[in-house]
């Protein structure tokens, strides 16, 4: 436990989400790294509930992380169940080719 | 670490918890449980019974829910160790939900059914989305508002891609899907530091730390400040305020008109519970900090909305636009910041939800097998084949415009009135407000246009094939924009009594 | 008031900036020199037997998603099971009706057929 205080953990946690936006809006190529992208998102979030739950010795942030966990797998399943149709309809999951509507 | 791992377990071992407070949401998910089983029983020509008793669920509640304030209580009450709340505003919000749910699934069974789309799922879907709101609606913790808020959002990401064929409406699911997860990301990065810098999840606890916090300093510490921007980003995705506004158009457009219908409606009236929640109830000492941005995103939705919309030529991305702007309204009782400009704010998405159930509800009697009747062009010569409806169409768009005497004209008003009064140097936003609201007025007016004045583009007499349940609630629906501004101070009454503090 | 939003500015342009910057970097400092062998998918050993996209059964898709779904329960149980003694009633009652629920759906998706291989 040597050097490793909640401004680490705060940095790393905001250093993830930052990767994990700049993912989603970079990425133009495949859906699934989008999926992927989000679920590091919410890990990010984890990070910092756990770490605030830890330095502070309030247990809430830690009840909140198993929630949040089970909400994450949730949503995998929804978004992996819309992109399966998305495919069948569309033959690409290519995010470009997400375009039909404008305007 | 132990101490606090010992003192949670004897609040857990020990609750002195009325249980029964949470009864809707018992009633409603019991309910879901047992429609979901019995449809699996039902043959596809018997299905009618799976919607049969969906709808009695939802009129059910809302009687109930009517009977408990009426006369067995308005107070406030904690359960579930304070973190769900049951309130007089919560009531209001839930029975308007409960009804609006009815208006919505009558005009969807119809379509449904043309569409091959009239499955057990869709109402069980639907009214997991419900129990979302609901739990949002009386959430009184960050953790169960984020909770009530996914199981909503995942049950609406899930509905938009019912349509299984339709390219167009997995295409809007899976923007709708990315986009929502990002906004439940920020909103939860958000709550964390809030957490992080309070030490607690409990709405109430958060407002008296904050509460205490505000005595003691002028400005806020920049950490808090640093959440409530993440929230306030999270809020204005779901509500779709404009910067974070690019999700409405295309969810609106692709999703089945029903499901428009269903995300148009009730989800602003959830939004509205989450706003209030969280901003008013929870971090309401910050008020100072949240309107300046609430400004920023009222005035960019206005502009937006009411210009963009001019553009279209789908009417139903044209609503979605238009909805753009109400929100923009609706933050403006925000600004406020007080008991008046809240209750302002939900006579208005009361009123509008209300509103833009008929609107799409007509939209929906229009369309038919094979014709969706969402182009503007489609509305051409309305009145030569069907007179009574081109009329209601009328009321509806004059009310969403806001012209007098119709209903949207006071939801506006009071809401401007609200800010004026509030006296906070923030007349120039109203008169801003006006201005657009006159620019809005121009494509609404131009569907009446299009309607009374201009010829069809094709001869097309098909009759509407829809039920007489339909016609009958559409009717009453379309009738009660003009009924409410004619009459509006028994609802206005209500939500300034929902807000008032209790002596 | 507006000088309290910084660090919020101070974020988004470390996270744009860290993002863009990376890859810049990457692009600019990697040697280019490509041949025919080096763009190959296997540099050295064989050449590929296959498309590496095989294609699989859908049904695979379908039981990872219900495994995941009714896997997660365990993060909800273990922690209950270790306090087990300390809820009494009320902790074995809230857990029947969780894994109630949790019946519900399985019930569900067994008459749907979503069980079955063939």
């Amino acid at each position: 436990m040597t050097g490793i205080g909640l401004q680490e953990c705060l940095f790393l946690a905001a250093l993830l989400f930052c990767i994990s936006i700049a993912g989603i809006f970079i990425n133009r190529k495949n859906l699934i790294v989008l999926l992927m992208c989000i679920e590091l998102m919410l890990l990010a979030i984890n990070l910092n509930f756990i770490a605030f739950s830890y330095f502070s010795a309030t247990i809430s942030g830690q009840i909140f992380v198993f929630f949040i966990l089970t909400v994450a797998a949730a949503e995998a399943a929804i978004g992996l169940a819309i992109l399966v149709t998305l495919y069948r309809n569309r033959q690409t999951i290519n995010v470009a080719d997400l375009d039909e509507m404008k305007g | 670490m132990i101490h606090a791992l010992v003192t949670a377990q004897s609040v857990i071992a020990a609750p002195a918890n009325d249980y029964g407070l949470a009864l809707p949401e018992i009633i409603m998910l019991s309910a879901i449980c047992a429609i979901l089983i019995i449809d699996l029983f039902v043959s596809q020509n018997k299905r009618i019974i799976t919607y049969l008793l969906t709808q009695a669920t939802l009129i059910g509640l809302a009687i109930y829910t009517i009977h408990y304030i009426l006369h067995i209580s308005t107070a406030t009450e904690y359960t579930f160790n304070d973190s769900f709340i049951r309130d007089f505003k919560g009531d209001v919000l839930k029975i308007a939900i409960y009804i609006i749910c009815f208006l919505v699934f009558l005009y969807s069974k119809d379509y449904l059914r043309e569409r091959r789309l009239f499955k057990g799922e869709y109402f069980v879907i639907g009214l997991f989305g419900v129990l979302g709101m609901m739990i949002m609606v009386s959430a009184a913790s960050m953790l169960i508002l984020y909770l009530g808020l996914e199981v909503m959002s995942l049950s609406l990401y899930a509905m938009v891609a019912f349509n299984r064929k339709s390219s167009v409406a997995s295409e809007a699911a899976m923007k709708y899907f990315v986009l929502g997860a990002i906004a439940s990301g920020m909103l939860l990065y958000g709550i964390s530091i809030i957490y992080g810098v309070t030490g607690h999840i409990g709405i109430g606890e958060i407002s008296s730390y904050l509460g205490e916090l505000a005595k003691s300093k002028t400005t806020m510490p920049l950490s808090l400040v640093f959440g409530l921007v993440f929230i306030l980003i999270g809020i204005a995705f779901k509500l779709g305020a404009v910067p974070f506004h690019m999700w409405v158009p295309d969810i609106y457009h692709g999703a089945p008109t029903s499901v428009t219908l269903y995300i148009g409606t009730i989800t602003k009236i959830a939004a509205f519970a989450m706003v209030v929640r969280l901003l008013v109830d929870g971090l309401g000492p910050m008020h100072k900090e949240w309107t300046q941005i609430l400004v920023v995103l009222s005035l960019l939705s206005l502009a937006v909305g009411n210009i963009v919309a001019i553009a279209q030529t789908n009417i139903k991305r044209m609503l979605a636009y238009s909805t753009i702007s109400h929100i923009g309204f609706l933050l403006l009782g925000f600004i406020a910041a007080n008991e008046n400009g809240y209750s302002a704010s939900m006579f208005y998405v009361i009123t509008y939800a209300i509103i833009a159930a008929a609107a799409f509800g007509l939209i929906i009697l229009f369309s038919r097998k094979g014709f969706e009747s969402d182009n503007l062009n489609d509305f051409k010569g309305l009145n030569e084949r069907h007179p009574w409806y081109a009329f209601m169409m009328l009321i509806v768009m004059f009310s969403l415009a806001g012209v007098p005497p119709t209903v949207g004209f006071f939801a506006k008003l009071h809401v401007l009135q609200a800010l004026i009064k509030a006296d906070i140097g923030l007349t120039w936003l109203a008169i801003v407000a006006v201005s657009f609201a006159i620019i809005g007025a121009f494509y609404y007016i131009r569907v009446i246009k299009l309607m009374y004045f201009d010829k069809p583009v094709t001869e097309d007499n098909t009759p509407i094939t829809a039920g007489a349940d339909m016609h009958i609630v559409l009717s009453v629906n379309c009738l009660l924009a003009l009924g409410l501004g004619l009459f509006p101070g028994a609802l206005i009454y209500l939500c300034s009594l929902v807000f008032t503090p209790a002596v | 008031m507006l000088e309290n939003y910084l660090p919020v500015l101070i974020f988004l342009v470390v996270g744009v900036g860290l993002g863009v910057g990376l890859m810049f970097v990457g692009f600019v400092i990697s040697p280019k020199k490509p041949d025919s062998e080096k763009l190959s998918t296997y540099e050295c050993g064989f050449e590929a037997f296959e498309d590496s996209r095989v294609t699989f059964n859908i049904r695979y898709y379908l039981v990872a998603i219900l495994f995941i779904l009714f896997d997660l329960e365990i993060a909800f149980m273990f922690p209950w099971a270790v306090v087990m003694g300390k809820l009494g009633w009320f902790g074995l009652i809230s857990m029947t009706i969780f894994l109630g629920i949790l019946v519900i759906g399985f019930i569900y998706e067994w008459k749907k057929g979503a069980l079955e291989w063939e």
